[in-house]
């Protein structure tokens, strides 16, 4: 049996939303209405949701980066839920995140070298001396250049800041990386490259990654399991060629129906 | 079968580099109740064609070439010669609903602009056209009375439509339509742009990067790479027999539902051998 590196139980999480004239009434939504999703070590995990559905959220929830009313989080069976501070940062390490927007993620007055170094720097981990080796081998390792560590972000393409953007999670060494949209900014030329380029450093690294997108045709190529979210509840999950084929919830198959260009096919 | 649009040799180059080209020798034909789609990856000069031909290049890029609408050479028109085309004979949709709208006006009165200033429109007649409109893009009537920020993406874009249809267009120019909406309500925008061109006889140009839409869409296909068109031809040639390497390795970049496809990025070294030899 595979292990299982990550799993989330029963998360409940409420915004409150202004509402009415000028915003003085309250409203509650439900982003994360009982969710609970498992990781199996290697394998790609792919949330998917049109805009509202929760599925951004889930993984900053899983993350720790927002705090969550109910349920909990298991990072190799461990709760993380309750973890603060050195104790947090150390379960951190081993769950990276790679953005969306790859021209809003990187800090413009930091080098490339200072932007993929520093989560080393924070860690702890090496000498200066050690910390830029590493930092040139993930980079190159990336398909960028030695030369590009002294480079800013603004003198880099989309796809090559998406590059360096993959380099900071995976530079740590971590176990799980979640990708939160990241090729839906990028030309599908592009997209292609870091898709495979994803896919490769899977198999090299055995990272299991999340991967939160809106794009079906890309989790049919990226994942092993799906799960089909809509206005923070979990409409549909399983096997990718098993809900491909054969979806169960009417949702799913309105969602795989509104696929661009699979009717023409 | 109508002729509406002719593009004949079109070129832009910025003001201060006249020998860069932006846009390298474009020329195609629009036809009445055809819709032509026009893809390619940023910087293709995709939106750059579609601005030049409503005249709204920015002052920075100047365009050559000619743009023949319904037998008349718009080229060389005057901004106020211009204005009574644009919106009146050619419509527009823009990729973003929300920047392209007004906040602080309703959307029935933002509907309503270009028919008071093209057709006169006023009083009870204008509101009677305005709810019409909304009702043929699906938009509940009461909704005229809304600000922008009331209604959702996919209800923006709608209303967007709307405007541009307002004054039944000979030609309507989407650029990147349905980018930002979510997949169901793309599919949704989609078939009322189809419907309403069969309906209206309308030319089509459709700008948009994805292949799929294209696929939905398209009766012609036009790919532009790097400013110059590559290849173009009826949906069927270009998306099962393409010609061009650079469609097929284009071709070969995009996902398909079942996943059986090999992803292939663009090898741009390969291609530029290859059109240099």
């Amino acid at each position: 049996m595979t292990e299982i590196i990550l799993q989330a139980n029963h998360l409940v999480k409420t915004y409150t939303q202004r509402s009415g004239r000028f915003g003085f009434g309250s409203m509650k939504v439900k982003a994360l209405d009982d969710v609970s999703v498992t990781l199996k070590a290697g394998s790609t995990l792919a949330i998917v949701g049109e805009s509202g559905s929760g599925k951004s959220t889930l993984a900053r929830c899983l993350l720790q980066l927002h705090p969550f009313e109910s349920g909990e989080v298991l990072f190799q069976g461990q709760d993380i839920t309750k973890l603060h501070g050195q104790a947090l940062r150390a379960v951190r390490k081993h769950i990276q995140m790679v953005f969306q927007d790859p021209f809003a993620s990187l800090n413009p007055r930091m080098t490339v070298a200072e932007i993929v170094g520093e989560g080393l720097l924070i860690h702890g981990l090496g000498s200066a001396a050690e910390r830029l080796q590493k930092v040139h081998q993930i980079l190159k390792r990336v398909g960028l250049s030695v030369e590009d560590a002294q480079k800013y972000p603004h003198q880099f393409s989309g796809g090559q800041r998406q590059r360096i953007g993959i380099a900071r999670a995976l530079v740590l060494e971590p176990k799980i990386v979640v990708c939160d949209e990241p090729v839906s900014a990028l030309d599908v030329s592009v997209q292609a490259q870091i898709l495979l380029l994803l896919k490769e450093l899977q198999q090299e690294m055995g990272l299991s990654y999340i991967f939160i997108t809106h794009d079906l045709r890309v989790v049919r190529h990226i994942a092993d399991e799906v799960v089909v979210m809509n206005q923070g509840k979990i409409v549909e999950q399983g096997k990718v060629s098993d809900i491909y084929s054969a979806p169960q919830q009417p949702y799913t198959q309105q969602l795989l129906n509104a696929i661009p260009g699979r009717k023409a096919a | 079968m109508s002729e509406i649009l002719s593009v004949e040799n079109l070129n832009v180059t910025p003001k201060n580099a006249p020998s860069r080209l932006l846009v390298k020798n474009v020329s195609f034909k629009l036809s009445a109740g055809k819709t032509t789609c026009i893809v390619g990856e940023s910087g293709s000069g995709k939106s750059l064609t579609a601005l030049t031909i409503m005249g709204l290049l920015s002052q920075q890029l100047q365009a050559s070439g000619s743009v023949v609408f319904k037998g008349d050479n718009i080229t060389r028109l005057d901004n106020r010669a211009l204005q009574k085309i644009r919106g009146a004979k050619i419509g527009m949709i823009f990729q973003e609903p929300m920047t392209s709208l007004n906040p602080v006006l309703t959307v029935g009165y933002q509907i309503g602009e270009s028919l008071t200033a093209h057709l006169g429109l006023k009083g009870s007649g204008l509101k009677l056209r305005v709810e019409s409109l909304l009702q043929q893009v699906g938009i509940p009537i009461e909704r005229a009375n809304s600000y922008p920020d009331e209604l959702s993406g996919g209800q923006r874009q709608r209303v967007m439509i709307a405007m541009s249809i307002a004054c039944e267009p000979a030609l309507l120019i989407a650029d990147e339509p349905t980018t930002a909406l979510d997949v169901t309500v793309q599919a949704q925008i989609l078939n009322l742009l189809d419907e309403l061109k069969t309906r209206m006889n309308m030319a089509m140009l459709f700008i948009t990067h994805d292949f799929g839409v294209v696929a939905d869409i398209a009766d012609d296909v036009i790919v532009m790479f790097r400013g110059e068109i590559v290849e173009a031809g009826t949906k069927k040639q270009v998306l099962t027999k393409p010609q061009h390497p650079y469609t097929r390795a284009l071709l070969a970049c995009v996902p398909d539902v079942e996943g059986k496809k090999q992803l292939k990025p663009i090898d741009y070294a390969w291609l530029e051998n290859k059109a240099t030899a």
